[in-house]
């Protein structure tokens, strides 16, 4: 029954939404008021209704009810509660309703808290968002409804995969949709701006916000499952390459891109053109993504070929998005006046350059993706594009835009001082310096690039506390004074302290675990000891044991370092019961030096087991990182200015200077 | 022949799609030669896994993968350089292998991305900032050469 109310919900959310796309857009167009304002509870009630539905497909997980098809091929009665809940977007028809939600979702925000839109650009706005809804409701309810029912009902289900039974890749899939949904407001206020005609610095300031929101829940996202990839496949990798990966990492690169272009809008009306292009390119790298991970080409071209309803679908609604998203621009794009003029040493030039970047590094890595598939296509001919291609080239890309990275905010709007800028950013030199010497002294192995690319992210994070010690004139101030302005400094300016200082974190701990990672691989017998990274480790032994749906085989490694002990490490061959799937569980000793990483293999013919140890130095610094990062964003969007409702009020307290 | 290896190699894949993921290289793989087996590793990173998903032999488990992490080895053992390594490899199992696809016709596009890319970003930025910087000195309407003419004519008189 409450199954039967989900799927209604689910099919009156389309209703609804279908209303919100064509009243208020209608109402906008002749300048009514109240068929625009329709917007809002049409908005509210598709996220309420959506809701509904998702509740109702949990409620079938929690009490396991085999008779919903989803749920008997997805789910085992003797799963932990947590992933039962979780497991509702573990497969594909449940991860779209979880995309329809979150979509549902930011524009049920938007109706709240947009108070401060223009009532003709905010009913577009929302009636653009819910065009989205209703093509992926349709999918949803047409090709992928996690709402059917079998019969007869099976005694229990198939289970959730167990590599994905863990925390962090339970709670990853709704970080990395906030994330990359997110970005749907952006295209909304893209598209919506493009039928006013009308654009300007406010509409920067008003998309800046929803921006940054997608943008901090996919850098953690993308961080989680990294994490998750690290500690879970059990050979210390954190980053793959993988189609899937790249999908989430394409609208990353060109989300980031388009915040600075968004500032550059705000603060100096320029860039306009270009903003609104990447607002709709970053959605539509999104739905590039979808299209990626949801069709089944990755799997292979062949089972798209199979059954390609779904596939075609998707792309569909990709063409049809980006397709009309920029045909609209193609059209309206020569109408918008140009705005403020910069030199190319500037604040805009940097930023500039900083989108020149990002924009090919997101070329690289979509064409990097794509190729094998379209080559495939086009010839039949089958090659294989991997990390090998992506680290060749987007490497490169990575390291002009790491070193212009801490210049930028030290230049002056419309014209910079370069000279003034490198001067102020000697402590960074110096730093860099420092560690390049201090990482040849430390470390003779690795390749000798290694240290300069240290030296590198240590330099970006120096630059990131340069620019906020200037802004808040340590050493020419007095204490009292740069208390004060430090108290005072908005908090933007705080957000993007923290995340340029996260992107430096990120590049040391790339580089030094990359660089510098110790490996052994040997066949051990119990009492037998390895040195790995500073430690002795000695195998103990190896026990059966048994878990709530697995069985296992517990190694045991007692850790010393220079003779006292550290901690025992338990590292773990596991098969689960449903289904009947071995994983491995790594041992992972943390510390601020680097991870001592050990997994157990299988046992050998010469008697022992086989083990794998490494050390992964500083290879916390990523997550670390990016965690900060993702910190940065949400300071950043505490800042008043940037607050939705707030600008409003602070531009009548402020009296207007005159011209 | 090649249609007849792509049907077999799907067929082994799915049945390797359940294997777990670690425990690639095995203890006993290992060349005694720290140099010679550093050089396996890097040319192991850059070949594929066939009947896995977007893995490296040096990353893989599956049975395939360690045949050829041996094989590798083999014709290191037998004085090969490493592009005579890769050559051989692929002669045998085709261009699919390779991680790093060669710069080729069929992957020119693929290549060449990243520098089209970022010289048409630069070239379009010269283009869009050029006449910005002129937009003072753009040429006057009709409307505003004829108002130019009549003051000038009245200056005249």
């Amino acid at each position: 029954m409450i199954v039967e109310l989900g799927h209604f919900a689910l099919i009156l959310a389309l209703l609804v939404a279908v209303v919100q796309v064509v009243v208020p857009m209608f109402g906008a167009a002749v300048r009514d008021e109240r068929m625009m304002r329709v917007a809002e509870p049409a908005a509210l009630s598709q996220f309420l209704l959506i809701a509904l539905a998702f509740l109702a497909l949990m409620h079938a997980y929690v009490t396991s009810d085999f008779s919903v098809l989803n749920v008997a091929e997805n789910s085992h009665s003797t799963k932990p509660l947590i992933y039962k809940m979780a497991g509702v977007w573990g497969n594909h028809e449940g991860s779209m309703l979880l995309w329809v939600l979150i979509l549902a979702l930011f524009g049920a925000a938007v109706a709240v808290f947009g108070n401060n839109l223009p009532p003709t650009l905010k009913a577009r706005v929302l009636s653009v968002q819910a065009s989205i809804a209703v093509a992926f409701l349709l999918f949803s309810l047409l090709t992928s409804n996690p709402f059917l029912r079998l019969d007869p009902a099976p005694s229990d289900g198939r289970g959730l995969n167990p590599i994905l039974q863990d925390p962090a890749l339970a709670f990853h899939p709704p970080f990395l949709y906030t994330g990359y949904v997110g970005f749907s407001i952006a295209f909304s206020f893209a598209i919506a701006a493009l039928i006013e005609g009308r654009i300007d610095a406010a509409w920067a300031r008003w998309v800046r916000p929803w921006t940054l929101a997608a943008w901090m829940f996919l850098t953690i996202g993308i961080a989680m499952g990294s994490w998750w990839a690290y500690y879970e496949l059990g050979w210390g990798g954190w980053w793959f390459w993988d189609p899937v990966e790249n999908a989430s990492f394409m609208p990353w690169l060109a989300g980031t891109a388009l915040l600075h272009s968004a500032l550059v809008m705000e603060k100096r009306e320029a860039l306009k053109i270009w903003t609104v292009l990447l607002a709709i390119l970053t959605f539509s790298l999104s739905l590039m993504g979808t299209f990626i991970v949801r069709s089944g080409v990755l799997t292979s071209v062949h089972s798209f070929a199979v059954d390609p309803a779904r596939g075609v679908f998707i792309l569909a609604i990709l063409v049809l998005f980006t397709g009309g998203g920029l045909a609209l621009f193609a059209l309206r794009a020569k109408d918008m006046q140009a705005g403020g003029l910069f030199q190319p040493i500037s604040r805009e030039g940097s930023l500039v350059l900083n989108n020149l970047l990002l924009v090919t590094a997101a070329a690289t890595v979509l064409v990097g993706t794509l190729y094998p598939m379209a080559l495939e296509g086009l010839t039949g001919e089958k090659i294989s594009v991997g990390p090998p291609f992506f680290n060749m080239t987007f490497g490169p890309l990575m390291i002009p835009l790491l070193i212009a990275l801490p210049v930028g905010p030290l230049l002056a709007w419309k014209r910079g001082d370069f000279l003034g800028a490198m001067q102020r950013l000697s402590f960074a030199f110096l730093a860099a310096l420092v560690t390049i010497v201090a990482a040849f002294a430390v470390e003779h192995r690795g390749p000798w690039l290694a240290p300069f690319g240290i030296a590198l992210g240590v330099y970006v994070m120096a630059g990131a506390i340069i620019e906020w010690a200037n802004r808040v004139k340590v050493g020419s101030a007095s204490f009292e004074e740069v208390a004060r302005r430090a108290t005072n400094l908005p908090r933007s300016a705080y957000g993007t302290l923290f995340a340029h200082f996260g992107i430096g974190m990120l590049v040391v701990g790339i580089i030094a675990t990359s660089a510098y990672r110790e490996e052994h691989i040997l066949a051990m017998k119990p009492g037998e000891k390895v040195a790995v990274g500073g430690f002795e480790v000695t195998f103990t032994g190896v026990e059966r044991g048994r878990g709530p749906n697995y069985t296992e085989d517990i190694a045991d490694f007692a850790v010393t370092r220079d003779g006292s002990p550290v901690t025992r490490l338990q590292p773990a061959k596991r098969l689960y019961d449903a289904p009947p799937q071995p994983t491995t569980e790594a041992g992972i000793h943390a510390s601020w030096r680097g991870d001592l990483y050990v997994v157990i293999g299988d046992a050998q013919p010469g008697g022992g087991y086989a083990v794998r140890a490494y050390f992964n130095p500083l290879v916390r610094f990523i997550w670390l990182g990016a965690l900060i990062m993702f910190l940065g964003g949400g300071i950043s969007l505490s800042d008043r200015r940037l607050r939705i409702g707030a600008p409003s009020r602070t531009r009548q307290a402020l009296p207007v200077p005159a011209e | 022949m090649r249609k007849l290896l792509t049907a077999s190699v799907l067929a082994i894949w799915a049945i390797f799609l359940a294997m777990p993921l670690a425990n690639a290289v095995q203890p006993g793989e290992i060349l005694p030669d720290p140099a010679l087996e550093k050089r396996a590793r890097t040319i192991s990173a850059e070949l594929r896994c066939l009947v896995c998903q977007n893995q490296s032999i040096d990353d893989s488990d599956a049975p395939l993968a360690g045949d050829l992490r041996r094989l590798v080895r083999e014709r290191i053992m037998a004085h090969d350089n490493d592009a005579q390594v890769l050559d051989y490899i692929v002669a045998r199992y085709g261009e699919f292998v390779l991680l790093k696809p060669r710069f080729e016709v069929s992957t020119l596009l693929l290549w060449l991305t990243p520098i089209l890319v970022l010289f048409g970003g630069i070239v379009l930025v010269i283009r869009a900032t050029k006449p910005s910087l002129n937009a003072a000195g753009a040429p006057l309407s009709e409307n505003e050469k004829a108002k130019l003419e009549e003051i000038l004519a009245s200056k005249d008189q």
